[in-house]
């Protein structure tokens, strides 16, 4: 069989054993309709609604009431700031402050509100990758809707002060959202003590399955509604509710949440080995981020001379899976917009690649894989004219 | 997403590495984009006899330069003027929309590489050579894309 060692936790993971078992029931037995008045819809129900009560508990919510669930982190992220900034319109709210980091699921939405007239301030990060909760403040209007930063970064894990800024908005009585996609799963998360009124989390991020994510909206927040149609979800969000999906995700983050000690240790581990490893084998590396506020299972460094795409395709050959900064993979002439925000000249943010460590990931697996970098990023230097003009001028 | 020639020019680059006493030499492209492209092409009585490149860049830059190298080795200038990014595609059976421009960069590598051996050698040019330097569309220039181009 082909070698598979797949190093990209941050984009998906697979769904754990556990998790699956625990959805099959709802495939073929229990297909009956949540909304139903007989035997086999109200046991969906109840599924429903235990799961909600699971997610409420694992994220500190005081009462599974102010658990939403939809049809993915985008989709939580998109309700939570078109919701909050149509719901503040009526009261001139027609500002959003965000950082220039965010996924885009987040920076899109912001982008799309712009064209419809509202103002946004996106706050920079330092070299770092965090944000200063001072610049969030500073940032802050009369007519400002909400606020939205991530808890911690897709591409580089850096994790930001959400507690600090939830002290900050709740002071000035704005809205907070927070997108905590990357987060759950790997740190611990209780809305209360971070002080946001809205956080969005996805399955498939902690080991769940695709296609379901939640909306925490904290008791008292109005948000107008996106989608229309039946009366689910406390009439707040239509749709015939994913009974298997909503089921998997509650019992993917229970799981992650008993076992968040244990799992974020050894993903440290494993990530810190591979830092360690690619800086003493491999000259011109950089590791992008801070290493002190950070995701365990996150590593992101940049291969100077070297591009992304033509190092992922190099790794995939040798079985390794992960991914890259470069604008060769995402599909458009710029790199990395978050490689870019914490102050990485173009060429070098080409030459950057994410690995995010996950359970079934082994010591082994970190040898080969930097015994593979360092071939690798070796053989591509060697045909690089600008490796060739470094060696040249350092002659 | 890339044919099996793609993957295969990339994996196997055809003539990589630098022609010590080139007559031509060529580089387009720019770090920021991500894709630079050096030619450098060894010519004799008008033609040419060897053919090398060193890129920065993706797959598909990888593999439009070694199938370029490949396809004007032999060749008289006058032929490898020819050689448009369409040739390069179809001789790599095709590329996906958004790596076209690599192609292009490879027929101006070419372009480069033979403007540089007519100016060393007292040759006509004709004119100024304008070619890839900067960014895709960061020219000016139309060029075959061969693709409607994004307006983003």
């Amino acid at each position: 069989m082909e070698k598979l060692i797949y190093l990209d936790h941050a984009a998906t993971t697979y769904v754990k054993p556990e998790v699956f078992e625990a959805m099959k029931p709802y495939f073929v037995e229990e297909y009956g309709n949540a909304s139903s008045i007989y035997s086999i819809g109200r046991n969906n129900r109840k599924a429903v609604e235990e799961a909600r009560a699971t997610i409420a508990r694992c994220i500190g919510a005081s009462e599974p009431g102010e658990i939403y669930f939809t049809g993915s982190g985008t989709e939580a992220d998109n309700w939570a700031i078109k919701g909050a900034v149509y719901a503040a319109r009526k009261k001139g709210g027609k500002h959003i402050i965000t950082s220039a980091i965010e996924h885009p699921a987040v920076l899109e939405t912001c982008k799309y509100l712009k064209k419809e007239g509202y103002d946004v301030t996106f706050v920079p990060v330092n070299s770092e990758g965090l944000v200063d909760p001072a610049d969030v403040e500073k940032a802050i209007r009369p007519d400002t809707a909400l606020v939205s930063i991530m808890y911690a970064n897709n591409e580089i894990g850096t994790i930001q002060p959400i507690k600090a800024i939830g002290e900050i908005t709740w002071k000035h009585g704005v809205l907070f959202h927070c997108d905590a996609v990357q987060a759950a799963g790997s740190i611990p998360i209780d809305v209360k003590d971070l002080g946001v009124d809205l956080l969005s989390i996805s399955s498939h991020k902690f080991y769940g399955p695709k296609g379901v994510g939640v909306l925490y909206i904290r008791k008292g927040v109005r948000l107008e509604n996106l989608i229309h149609g039946g009366h689910q979800e406390r009439g707040k969000r239509a749709g015939t509710e994913n009974v298997a999906g909503i089921v998997g995700m509650a019992k993917a983050l229970e799981l992650a949440v008993a076992n968040m000690d244990q799992y974020s240790k050894k993903i440290r581990r494993l990530r810190d080995k591979a830092r360690e490893q690619i800086l003493n084998r491999i000259p011109y590396v950089r590791v992008n981020g801070s290493m002190e506020h950070r995701l365990p299972g996150n590593l992101n460094v940049s291969f100077e001379f070297i591009e992304g795409e033509s190092l992922l395709l190099l790794l995939d050959m040798k079985g390794i899976k992960a991914s890259s900064g470069s604008a060769c993979t995402s599909g458009s002439l710029d790199p990395s917009h978050v490689l870019l925000a914490i102050g990485l000249p173009h060429e070098i943010a080409h030459g950057s690649l994410r690995l995010s460590f996950g359970e079934a990931n082994t010591e082994e697996e970190v040898d080969y894989l930097v015994n593979c970098l360092a071939e690798i990023v070796e053989r591509l230097r060697s045909m690089s004219p600008l490796y060739e003009d470094f060696l040249k001028a350092n002659k | 997403m890339y044919s099996e020639k793609v993957m295969d020019h990339f994996m196997n680059p055809r003539n990589v590495g630098e022609i010590e006493d080139a007559d031509g030499v060529g580089q387009v492209g720019n770090p920021k984009c991500g894709d630079i492209m050096k030619m450098y092409l060894k010519i004799e009585d008008g033609v040419i006899v060897d053919a090398k490149f060193k890129t920065f860049g993706c797959g598909a830059a990888v593999a439009t330069s070694s199938m370029a190298t490949e396809l004007i080795k032999g060749k008289t200038i006058k032929e490898a003027e020819q050689i448009t990014n369409k040739v390069v595609m179809d001789a790599l059976d095709g590329l996906p929309p958004a790596k076209v421009h690599c192609s292009v960069l490879a027929e101006e590598a070419i372009a480069a590489a033979l403007q540089d051996y007519r100016a060393r050698h007292g040759l006509d040019t004709d004119g100024e050579y304008a070619g890839c330097s900067g960014c895709c569309g960061g020219c000016g220039f139309k060029h075959d894309h061969g693709v409607e181009e994004d307006g983003e």
